[in-house]
């Protein structure tokens, strides 16, 4: 079933004169992981902001074209509607704290309240988000004294808490230690297989060729490319969108590595069969 | 003696949870990365630094000042540190503005202030914006501007907290190079980054924090061929050295292209 379609989408901030989004169509499926990448200012954020109906019941401006959710037209929806289906985590966790919470325990409960749930329910999905992200020990500190990293985590707990049928995540881990977006991105996998559907932006790109089932390319406020990581990273003409492919796919590049469709490596065990296969 | 002496640093925000547990560390011209699971205290050690905050005990010596006895006014002449939350540090509703504070606080004259201004947002390629608003900018490029204000004081030392946050790949090359001009310039840079690949590529030395000790401190090599010590850390090697490891190479690369050069040299013979 298709979750998100987007037809022909063109936006302008106000009193900007260029288009942020230029012309963007595309579809999504149930439960699909999507890797967005892109150089600054392509238009990721924008794309996200268009998902969740801030754009442009929030930020105004001149819109054409549609955004559809379930079939549903998000010029058309209200955004606390909306919100009960999909969630994001914005790019600077420090802005979504809401400030208006005393502990960390409380600022995830928060995004729950209106939901209708049952008292056992919300506890229940507050401790297996904070677990899930690794801050339970931190659940009764002010939001505000907790480290960045742990800050970020707290702001991807309090959408997972939600359980969203879309997730939409813009930069979730620019901020986490390596091993603490591994376990996200592996986390952010297990949701989209058991149904979630999955907006990710990153420029960790070893991770988006790892994890997603396709990548979109941006550049200006158009789609460059909407395919497989193997490829949307096997283009030679990355460079000029202000994108490094995975270092699996630099070095099998530079020794000509391919596999049989013709395609290059992108993954660290993609890139070590390759190589032990050519060297025997 | 180095341009910063640590010695046995102690520090707690609450009783009954330290936060820094004994730190020994001597800097003086080597850049730095300083790298650690979230929470370790990497941020809270370079707010000392600062003088933001003071030791519970132990010692931090700035150019042999005691930060106890030295005011932050009077630190910020020699040590800068962009924040890693750039909302934290930007508050003017002018690009320039904003970067020439910081060098007017500490008392270059409006000419000479204005001058480094200029040239410290060409240097992060952001010249062209010297007039908006940076409330309207994005958080890569509020994050440029929070990095320019600091470049502007000139001080003896820069610290980063996590420079490439929101950056994509070019402004990442930018903000290497900026790195390397300024250990060039005899400037000392500390910088704290989750970024192992971003480390090897760009840093002499690797610090490893972890829940408030130093685990692991060397040149960045050394550092990056204990993968067993990082993973216990919440940490990995740089992605190229995980595939020589997993390929069993004995050497260890730090990045793509040394590893590519010496391949093809092989080759070759
Ligand atoms: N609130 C805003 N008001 C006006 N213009 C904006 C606003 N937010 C973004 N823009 C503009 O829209 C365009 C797309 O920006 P957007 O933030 O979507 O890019 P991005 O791909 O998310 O970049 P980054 O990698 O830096 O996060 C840019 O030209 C940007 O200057
Ligand atoms: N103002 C504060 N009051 C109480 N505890 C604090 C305060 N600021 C930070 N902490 C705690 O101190 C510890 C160290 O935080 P710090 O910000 O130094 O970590 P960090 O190593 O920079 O982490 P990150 O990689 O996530 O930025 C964390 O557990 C954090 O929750
Ligand atoms: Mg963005
Ligand atoms: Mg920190």
């Amino acid at each position: 079933m298709k979750k998100i379609v987007v037809e022909n989408l063109k936006y302008k901030y106000p009193l900007t004169d260029k288009l942020a989004l230029d012309g963007v169509s595309f579809e999504v499926n149930e439960g699909e992981f999507i890797g967005i990448i892109g150089q600054n200012l392509a238009g990721k954020s924008t794309l996200c902001q268009s998902l969740v109906g801030l754009v442009p019941h929030f930020y105004r401006g001149a819109y054409g074209g549609k955004v559809l959710i379930d079939g549903k037209e998000v010029l058309k929806s209200d955004i606390s509607e909306l919100a009960l289906k999909v969630g994001m985590v914005f790019q600077n966790p420090f802005t979504q704290v809401t400030g208006a919470k005393l502990t960390v325990y409380e600022e995830i409960a928060f995004g729950l309240e209106n939901m209708g749930l049952s008292r056992n329910e919300m506890i229940d999905r507050i401790d297996y988000a904070l677990s899930l992200l690794d801050i339970y020990k931190y659940k009764d500190r002010n939001p505000f004294d907790l480290s960045g990293g742990q800050m970020q985590r707290m702001a991807i707990a309090g959408i997972i808490a939600m359980k969203p049928e879309i997730i939409v995540l813009d930069e979730p881990t620019s901020q986490l230690d390596p091993q603490g977006s591994e376990e996200v991105f592996k986390a952010i996998q297990a949701l989209s297989h058991e149904g979630m559907t999955v907006i990710m932006v990153e420029h960790k790109i070893e991770k988006i060729a790892r994890y997603s089932d396709r990548v979109m390319l941006m550049h200006q406020g158009k789609i460059i490319d909407f395919d497989t990581p193997k490829k949307v990273f096997s283009r030679g003409d990355l460079k000029e969108y202000g994108v490094l492919a995975p270092a699996f796919t630099r070095i099998c590049r530079a020794f000509d590595i391919k596999d049989e469709e013709g395609f290059y490596p992108v993954t660290l065990d993609e890139a070590y069969d390759a190589v032990v296969k050519i060297n025997g | 003696m180095g341009r910063i002496e640590v010695k046995d640093l102690h520090f707690s925000y609450n009783k009954g949870e330290e936060i820094l547990k004994g730190i020994n560390l001597s800097f003086d011209k080597e850049s730095t990365a300083i790298i650690g699971q979230n929470g370790a205290g990497k941020t809270t050690f370079v707010k000392l630094l600062k003088g933001l905050l003071k030791p519970d005990t132990g010692d931090i010596l700035i150019l042999g000042k005691n930060t106890k006895e030295t005011t932050a006014a009077e630190l910020a002449k020699y040590v800068g540190l962009v924040f890693q939350n750039p909302n934290d540090q930007i508050f003017k509703n002018k690009v320039l503005d904003e970067v020439m504070f910081g060098p007017l606080n500490i008392g270059q004259d409006h000419e000479e202030a204005e001058e480094n201004s200029i040239k410290a947002l060409e240097m992060v390629g952001c010249k062209d914006i010297y007039n908006k608003n940076p409330y309207d900018l994005s958080l890569s490029e509020r994050k440029l501007i929070s990095i320019a204000s600091i470049i502007a004081m000139k001080p003896e030392i820069i610290i980063f907290d996590e420079p490439t946050i929101a950056q994509d790949y070019v402004r990442r090359e930018k903000i290497k190079a900026i790195i390397k001009n300024l250990t060039e310039n005899g400037k000392l840079v500390l910088t704290i980054i989750h970024d192992m690949d971003f480390v090897a590529e760009s840093f002499e030395r690797v610090i490893v924090f972890q829940n408030g000790k130093v685990l692991m401190d060397g040149h960045t090599k050394e550092v990056y061929s204990h993968a067993d010590i990082l993973n216990s850390a919440y940490l990995e090697p740089p992605h190229i050295t995980q595939l020589c490891n997993k390929l069993g190479y004995k050497d260890t690369f730090l990045t793509v292209e040394e590893f590519i050069e010496s391949k093809q040299s092989l080759r070759q013979k």
